[in-house]
């Protein structure tokens, strides 16, 4: 196919232009997944993050008054209280895996602003996060990631 | 015993599909007809297999055979009688069947239609579509095999998901295999051209009609989706780039270019090389989909099991594109355009520029959705993109093919001269301005729905201005108002088929646009006989009641809902519980409504009914995006209709 220059000029511009509206993009909107341990190693208030582990036995608090919803995402070894507004998802629970997308505050905790929730046939709970069950929790959250 | 003809059937179908697609090659090669008669027997054989195994399968559904291991996931006793066939395709071996059974259904019909018009393509057109066939009862046998048994038996299967017992679950993946596999002929009809060099426009009017077919079922297929996620998934969206999603969007798009590119190969003999790429790319992504949302290489929520299907897929695509890669060299020196553009302002370059951004949108959704893998290669850190990367991207993108809509159709050939222009787009461009000064005293604030809402009314009218002109001449011509009317639809149903399309795509676009901008959403926890308002809407609650429904308990919750002095209407979310499922399902209650929709879901509640929290939206014109792909099935319809012999 020949294409006069202008042609080819055109075509660069619109190349140029997508390269830097994804450029932009991927800066504006990029989300770091992260676990527990990781975030309680080096806590950056202000970033978004999806954080994924296991929603806390015995964490969970709702308050249907006020709509607010804490509890703590632990992967074994760190857990990370969360907070949220909202009522928690239907797959919610105690002793499941979450993914919470939000941002770590200066105050010491988590604010989500969506949690994903997921429940999975294959899932066994893990106990340590060094023992190889951690990989299989961490793969069955990070299929929760949309 | 029925299990094991199932298996049976599929590996004697691997068998036969792959004698016929060797068969009809060994036929065009040594043009004996003799061997090209054989394969079309094989691929009557491979039908009737493919059939066969389908329907034992849902045989085995009916009679709960929990021996079969895909039975007992997806189907239980308390299954429901329809839904226990629709859970046939409701996982991955059994939508591999149908994709199959369709694609196989496809082969005969070409066979049965393109026999005699196209001998000179027909017999690679069979090989090509044998072998992608032979490969999709191939993975049948070994990395999804849906008749494999399961030991012990158990009394009871797992149950269909719930989420999937919906009629938008039964009618989506038809549409959308429908459209993947319809693009399996076109795609042959590259090859064969390729094979041949024959590569002009007869491959591409012999399948014209094909392409439009594969695009609107897959259009379907993305729409009923979409109405599925709204009215199931409960959280008063349609779409959300997520992964699964993005798979099947991306052929949508590389389809839609192709479906531009090829008319200017038929009018100015460019772009073959293109229209033969494109083709095989949306071809490619419709297998790249697969491998992508089945090889749990990305992580979606919408969670299909993984396997080795994906290295089958990851195979297949690689040969699919280095075989294709190896024809176009081999014809390199046939594929040149023998047409060339000539001004920037002409329909060629807007054809050209739409498909540009086509293929911008493309990348872009392919980028974002492998994005974590990139970043995980690159840098060991997982990192995603979300909704507003796409939004954020895409929103331009699709801004300037609306605009190009309006362009495209009207502007002259070759070269536009001033006075074409003013003659096709004064009155566009003025009553496109005016809608944006009206949009904008109305109150429409947000540059992106005002832009959208102009361009549609800009587009809309270039419709009409084309529209009214083609009448006034027939008129002229002495032709009464209805006739004429009529007979511009009728024998002109290709160009008005894309307009009435191009009309569906404005009104989806108005509907995304408006519930994007002006949808309204509050949660709230209330006591009984308390109320939420919202947009003047007063939501009461009135209690909740528990029942036995089917399969499933339910936990009903009821809100008197009123409207200033307009009578009240009393609405129903409620949750479900399923009895193999850990947690409740909600079940939206929603009515639907021209400009808006209201919309409930029930979220906590406490048992004794005293009190409950209610996500309360109030939705609004997302209907439109509905009633878009009823105009989008209209124009489909007109499109299709084989051209009249043209009378003088």
């Amino acid at each position: 196919m020949s294409l006069k220059p202008k042609f080819v000029v055109g075509i660069a511009v619109v190349a140029a232009a997508l390269a830097y509206m994804i450029y932009a993009g991927v800066t504006q909107s990029a989300v770091y997944f992260i676990t527990p341990s990781e975030l309680s190693a080096s806590p950056l208030p202000g970033k978004a993050y999806r954080l994924g582990g296991m929603v806390e036995k015995g964490s969970v608090r709702w308050t249907p008054a006020t709509l607010d919803l804490s509890f703590s995402i632990s992967d074994g070894v760190a857990k990370v209280p969360v907070r949220h507004h909202g009522t928690p998802p239907d797959l919610f629970g105690e002793g499941r895996g979450a993914v919470v997308e939000g941002k770590w505050t200066a105050a010491g905790y988590f604010q989500a602003t969506q949690i994903m929730a997921k429940h999975s046939e294959e899932y066994k709970a893990p106990h340590d996060g060094t023992k190889p069950g951690y990989q299989e929790l961490m793969k069955s959250l990070r299929s929760a990631e949309k | 015993m029925i299990p094991e003809l199932g298996y049976g059937a599929l590996v004697v179908g691997v068998l036969l599909a792959l004698y016929g697609a060797a068969a009809a090659a060994a036929g065009a090669r040594t043009g004996r007809t003799a061997l090209v008669e054989s394969a079309q027997h094989a691929a009557l054989g491979v039908f009737g297999l493919v059939t066969a195994a389908l329907l034992l399968l849902v045989y085995a559904f009916l009679t709960f055979d929990f021996s079969v291991r895909y039975v007992a996931i997806n189907t239980n006793l308390e299954t429901p009688f329809y839904y226990r066939i629709t859970a046939v395709w409701g996982a991955l071996e059994g939508s591999i069947i149908l994709w199959s059974w369709m694609l196989a259904l496809y082969t005969l019909i070409v066979i049965l239609r393109h026999r005699h018009n196209a001998r000179e393509f027909y017999p690679w057109v069979i090989t090509v579509m044998l072998s992608v066939l032979a490969f999709f009862l191939l993975v049948m046998t070994i990395p999804a095999p849906p008749f494999e048994r399961l030991t012990p038996v158990p009394a009871n299967g797992r149950g269909l998901n719930p989420l999937l017992q919906d009629s938008g679950m039964i009618t989506h993946p038809i549409a959308l295999y429908l459209g993947f596999t319809g693009f399996t002929v076109p795609f042959a009809f590259a090859i064969a051209a390729l094979v041949t060099g024959r590569v002009g426009d007869r491959w591409i009017t012999l399948t014209r009609r094909w392409t439009i077919v594969a695009w609107y079922f897959l259009s379907l297929g993305l729409l009923i989706g979409g109405w599925w996620s709204y009215h199931v998934l409960g959280w008063g969206g349609y779409w959300a780039w997520d992964p699964v999603e993005n798979a099947a969007f991306m052929p949508w798009l590389t389809g839609t270019a192709f479906l531009h590119s090829v008319m200017i190969q038929e009018r100015r003999r460019m772009l073959k090389l293109w229209n033969i790429g494109l083709v095989t790319l949306t071809f490619s992504l419709t297998l790249f989909g697969t491998f992508l949302t089945r090889s749990g290489v990305i992580a979606s929520v919408h969670a299909f099991t993984q396997g080795s299907i994906g290295a089958f897929f990851l195979t297949f695509l690689s040969l699919v594109v280095l075989t294709a890669l190896g024809l176009l060299a081999w014809r390199w020196d046939v594929l040149g355009a023998e047409g060339e553009l000539d001004s920037i302002v002409s329909r060629e370059s807007a054809f050209l520029l739409n498909n540009v951004l086509l293929i911008a949108a493309t990348f872009t959704v392919f980028f974002g959705t492998v994005f974590p893998l990139l970043s995980e290669a690159a840098r060991g850190v997982k990192v995603s993109v979300g909704a507003p990367f796409f939004n954020q991207v895409n929103v331009p993108l699709f801004l300037g093919l609306i605009f190009l809509m309006g362009v495209g159709p009207l502007i002259a050939w070759r070269r536009a001269s001033l006075d074409n222009l003013r003659r096709n787009f004064l009155w566009p461009v003025g009553i496109g301005l005016a809608a944006a000064a009206v949009f904008f005293a109305l109150g429409v604030r947000s540059a992106v729905a005002g832009l959208t809402l102009a361009l549609t009314i800009f587009v809309a009218t270039t419709i009409a201005v084309d529209y009214l002109r083609a009448r006034r001449a027939r008129r002229r011509m002495g032709e009464a108002l209805m006739p004429a009317m009529g007979g511009l639809l009728v024998r002109h149903n290709r160009r008005y088929g894309g307009f009435v399309i191009h009309l569906g795509i404005l009104v989806i676009a108005v509907g995304i646009t408006g519930s994007q901008a002006w949808s309204l959403q509050r949660e709230a926890t209330l006591k009984r006989g308390e109320a939420v308002q919202i947009a003047g809407y007063t939501f009461r609650f009135d209690g909740l009641s528990a029942r036995e429904n089917g399969n499933h308990f339910l936990v009903e919750s009821v809100f008197n809902v009123t409207n200033g002095g307009a009578g009240a209407r009393r609405m129903h979310p409620a949750k479900k519980f399923y009895p193999q499922e850990q947690s409740p399902i909600a079940h939206v209650d929603y009515t639907l409504g021209f400009v808006e929709d209201l919309y409930l879901v029930l979220g906590d509640f406490e048992r004794d009914g005293s009190q409950a929290t209610v996500k309360v939206q109030v939705n609004r014109m997302v209907s439109w995006i509905w009633i878009g792909g009823l105009v989008l099935t209209l124009g489909a319809g007109l499109a299709i209709i084989p051209e009249r012999k043209k009378t003088a």
